[in-house]
């Protein structure tokens, strides 16, 4: 069973799980000072080397160990994980060391969650499925509670650990009741039985509060409105560099996830779970701007907002078409929205934790006449608002498009208004910091240094949210591609 | 020539983008360096498009027109959107307005803005590349892109370099031209579900919904939000006064002289030529909201007691002639009404077109009139003055010329587009033009009577102004005589941009199906 193209298909997993260990172990043998210089180096060398792996396979479409799919859909998210996982490493080099003393377990925790990424984006099969999202929950509450003598790390960690277990419990139980009526785990297995009538017991109509629990299971993770009660409080009292993984990677992940569970196991129900996302969409949307526009703290602000583009790139899923072959089928919109939120997102945290570094604190007052006091950050972090804000040529424009489209083609004409509206509330608290950055000058405050590890994190990230918006075509055809190539379709 | 042919766009388009990274590089202690490079930078632009005005009118418009030194390049092959650019006769005179006004603006600015200089010369630099794009973009994500790329640095110009209330204006503008651009957007997205192609120049070909009037309209109106707000047209208009007077002079200047027309524009390129059955269906409305702009605009104006904020109303007035025009040839379009003579459509979208160009050319120099007081008396209170005719002749004299110009004097520019849009509109709808003539008489009545009577005539306050009041400087004289010289020629002889805008006028309407007989 376990040949030599299974290792290989594996590879960019197994590659992962090695530089963990030998994390943990360089972590334990080493001294103090080496291993604060070499840890962050060799997380990233592991995710390079995991990302490469991923690539060189670019295009495959087969199912591996039974349970995995190696399809060009999950080896997108893969890659966007390994990336946008880099940039945490390379923001938190700083932040965690003056911190925590803990440092190697930190990287280590990071290496595990991306693999847990790995797996839940790849899961064909319920169990499987499970097995990645929980891994990578259950890593996340420690990540969210790395810094202990933190009382609001800790308060963040015991929030979003008592959130998601109960969402992963009603998750569980919609899981349950799918297996229940179909007498099966695998993905494909339970679309062609629901579809045939060729079920265990005659109650096809489970399917349907199977598919809300799933719903409220996924909606936990992805923190969409009414569920996301927790996404602030953790994102906000976690570590910056933590939030920045929360925020793209694992809300990314949440969707890979989704879309694959919707797309690939229910094709048949679509009608029933595209109303549920149609008015989740509409909720979290709009009610994390609203919520965003009262904020104070840079911080929390931008959790809000990214509450409120989960609701964006669920557009996306809400229009999908079965034509994944075309361009604008909806799925091609997710994946455009994750490419350019994850790198627009992680950069605006990655400010605020330099800012932080700074200053000693990320509310809108720290951030006033920032532009006298670190033009750099300042500048940057204008790019990424107005990135978040959708403005061209940048990639939040890219993803708007790529999510707006869709909409357009199926004729949601309430949808697409509230999507207006929203962009303009959105705008509204962006440009509210970058009012405070500018407009506000601020004389007195000293100027002050940013770490070169940020430095280096940051210009990638400009770099990258430049690249997304000018060469979308490159990301759009990945992002066809990696639509068009989910397997079970 | 066909170096240039290819070439000469891209260079426009793309030089004041470098020069501003340019201007980013160099440390923001040589602030000399960087107001050199900056105005010198922008003079290339300027050249050639002036170079671009002869050549076109040289070798293109006695052959019919057309668009030229179009360059397409495959940007996003999945949903065959491009690198298109291209002028034709109607643009091509706006490319030349853009440069000259940001060149004299940088000029100005240069002896006038003293406070974070880098960023004010790199930003300025960068809005003229977003303007010269909207322009020459014949792709409507390109069009976007660059709509959208002028909004931010002029969010920052009004921001930083504003007066009192410039924070809350510099969001009113974004917002409300947000609002705009993302129904636009959305409107854009449904002409490519429906034809398949974002290529303006496709687009027109293929007309779009010409057979189903409701989503037409629907379209329609997505991109006329867009469009009526950044035109402003009432009752749009209400982020205007608030930005054009809390902007710095410069920035004012560009504000009416060119982003206003970036609207305008919109409805020649994409509406016109993609929707004709839409827009000749509300033809009627752009009639009325002009017509509207026009009085309210005029009439408000005479309640001002800012003189800023006056010439800003002012625009909305103006640019009232501009949709007035349009809504005019719209409604001939649809056949509804026929005018006596054919030539109306034609006529009076010419003088939709030369008022985009003389309002620029006009409220351009009104604000830099008006900044100029404003840097010496620091108050733009009609009121506080009186009697600066004897004290500063010069600068009643230049101001004279630009506020008969803007009433539309016989001999000055201004008086040709309202001649040539009154004389198209009366053949078309007759009582709405009648009303819009109200507006005039307004015009030379808050021109006369609001600021010569109150700031040049009367008895001058020795006692507030004794010392603080000079004449104009050698280098405001020359930010401004280029722009008189312009009104005195358009004034005495249109008729080489007449040409120009009557070529366009005619392609446009043939075009979307209009019989010249």
């Amino acid at each position: 069973m376990f040949d030599t193209s299974t290792f290989i298909r594996l590879l960019p997993e197994l590659i992962l799980l090695v530089t963990a260990l030998v994390v943990i172990f360089v972590d334990l043998y080493a001294r103090r000072r080496t291993a604060l210089g070499l840890l962050p180096g060799l997380s990233i060398v592991g995710l390079a080397l995991s990302f490469l792996a991923v690539f060189a396979q670019w295009g495959t479409r087969e199912v591996v160990a039974q349970t995995l799919a190696a399809d060009t859909f999950a080896a997108f998210f893969k890659m966007v994980a390994a990336v946008a996982v880099i940039l945490v490493v390379l923001a938190s080099v700083r932040y965690m060391r003056a911190r925590t003393r803990y440092v190697g377990e930190f990287y280590a925790f990071l290496l595990v969650a991306t693999l847990a990424v790995y797996i839940a984006v790849s899961a064909r099969d319920l169990i499987t499925l499970y097995l990645g999202l929980e891994t990578l929950s259950i890593v996340s509450y420690v990540l969210t509670g790395f810094l202990r003598d933190d009382k609001r790390s800790n308060e963040a960690a015991i929030k979003y650990f008592l959130y998601g277990a109960v969402a992963s419990a009603i998750m569980l139980y919609g899981f349950s009741l799918l297996y229940g009526v179909t007498g099966t785990t695998d993905l494909q297995e339970i679309a062609r039985r629901l579809l045939n009538g060729d079920v265990l017991v005659n109650m096809e109509w489970l399917a349907w509060p199977a598919i809300v629990l799933v719903t409220v299971g996924f909606a936990f993770k992805a923190s969409l409105v009414p569920f996301h009660q927790w996404a602030p409080d953790a994102y906000e009292g976690a570590p910056t560099p933590v939030t920045m993984f929360l925020s793209t990677v694992s809300k990314a992940t949440g969707f890979a996830v989704m879309a694959r569970m919707f797309l690939v196991a229910m094709p048949a129900l679509q009608s029933s779970w595209t109303a549920l996302l149609y008015g989740l969409a509409v909720l979290t949307m709009t009610l994390g701007n609203l919520i965003a526009l009262r904020q104070t703290s840079v911080k929390r602000m931008l959790a809000y907002s990214s509450i409120a583009h989960a609701g964006f790139i669920l557009m996306g899923l809400v229009a999908v078409t079965t034509a994944l072959g075309q361009p604008f089928n909806g799925l091609d919109g997710v994946l455009m929205y994750v490419v350019a939120y994850a790198f627009t997102n992680a950069g605006a945290f990655a400010v605020v934790a330099a800012v932080e570094d700074g200053t000693g604190g990320a509310t809108l007052d720290h951030f006033a006449g920032l532009v006298g006091r670190a033009p750099f950050l300042a500048a940057a972090m204008l790019i990424f608002l107005l990135s978040l804000a959708g403005v061209p040529p940048l990639a939040g424009f890219a993803a708007k498009l790529f999510v707006f489209a869709p909409v357009v083609r199926q004729e949601y004409y309430v949808l697409a208004v509230v999507a207006l509206i929203n962009a303009v509330l959105a705008a509204g608290y962006y440009l509210k910091v970058v009012k405070q950055m500018f407009f506000v000058e601020e004389p007195e405050r000293a100027p002050f240094a940013v770490a070169r590890s940020m430095r280096w994190a940051l210009w990638l990230m400009i770099i990258a949210v430049f690249g997304v918006g000018i060469f979308m075509n490159w990301f759009a055809f990945m992002a066809s591609q990696g639509a068009a190539g989910m397997l079970g379709l | 020539m066909a170096f240039f042919d290819r070439w000469v766009l891209t260079i426009i388009l793309f030089w004041p983008l470098l020069a501003s990274i340019w201007v980013l590089m160099l440390p923001k202690e040589k602030e000399d360096q960087i107001r050199r490079v900056s105005i010198w930078m922008s003079v290339v632009p300027l050249v050639l498009s002036a170079l671009l005005f002869v050549d076109y009118g040289a070798r293109f418009l006695p052959r019919g027109g057309g668009i030229h030194y179009d360059v397409q390049v495959t940007w996003i092959p999945q949903l065959r959107a491009s690198y298109h650019i291209g002028a034709d006769a109607l643009s091509v005179p706006l490319i030349f307005l853009t440069a000259l006004l940001t060149t004299l603006s940088l000029y100005y600015s240069a002896r006038v803005i003293k406070h974070r200089v880098k960023e004010y010369f790199f930003l300025f630099l960068l809005l003229e590349t977003g303007m010269f794009g909207v322009f020459m973009a014949l792709d409507l994500v390109l069009f976007y892109v660059f709509w959208e790329v002028g909004l931010v640095p002029m969010f920052f110009l009004i921001g930083i370099w504003g007066h009192e209330n410039r924070m809350y204006a510099s969001l009113k503008f974004f917002l409300y031209t947000l609002v705009g651009s993302v129904a636009m957007l959305l409107a854009f997205l449904a002409l490519y579900f429906h034809a398949g192609t974002f290529d303006i120049v496709q687009l027109a070909e293929k007309r779009p919904f010409a057979d189903d009037i409701f989503k037409a309209s629907l379209v329609f109106f997505g991109i006329f939000l867009g469009l009526a707000i950044k035109v402003p047209s009432w009752p749009f208009h209400t982020w205007l006064p608030d930005a054009h007077t809390e902007a710095p002079t410069a920035g004012s200047v560009i504000l009416a002289g060119i982003l206003l027309k970036l609207g305008a524009y919109g409805f020649l390129r994409i509406l016109l030529p993609i929707l004709p059955t839409a827009f000749a269906y509300w033809g009627f409305l752009m009639v009325i909201l002009g017509v509207i702009s026009i009085v309210y605009g005029a009439f408000v104006c005479m309640a001002q007691t800012d003189l800023k904020r006056l010439i800003a109303y002012s625009s909305v007035s103006h640019m009232g002639y501009v949709m007035l025009g349009l809504g005019a040839a719209g409604v001939a379009l649809s056949g509804k009404v026929v005018p006596l003579s054919p030539d109306s459509a034609a006529l009076a979208m010419d003088g939709a077109m030369l008022q985009m160009f003389n309002h620029g050319i006009i409220t351009g120099a009104l604000f830099f009139l008006v900044g100029i007081l404003y840097e010496r008396a620091h108050t733009r209170d009609l009121t506080a003055f009186g009697g600066l005719s004897g004290k500063l002749p010069y600068y009643y004299g230049i101001f004279m010329v630009a506020g008969f110009a803007s009433l539309g004097l016989p001999g000055l520019a201004g008086f040709w587009s309202e001649f040539f849009v009154f004389r198209g509109a009366f053949d078309i709808v007759r009582v709405w033009a009648a009303i819009g003539v109200i507006g005039v008489v307004v015009t030379a009545g808050y021109i006369l009577w609001r600021i010569v009577a109150n700031v040049f005539l009367g008895e001058f306050n020795e006692e507030r102004w004794g010392d603080k009041l000079w004449d104009m400087e050698g280098y405001e004289k020359a930010t401004l005589w280029p722009l008189v010289l312009i009104m005195f020629i358009l004034g005495l002889y249109p008729t080489p941009l007449v040409n120009f805008f009557n070529q366009a006028a005619v392609e446009l309407l043939t075009k979307a199906g209009f019989m010249f007989h």
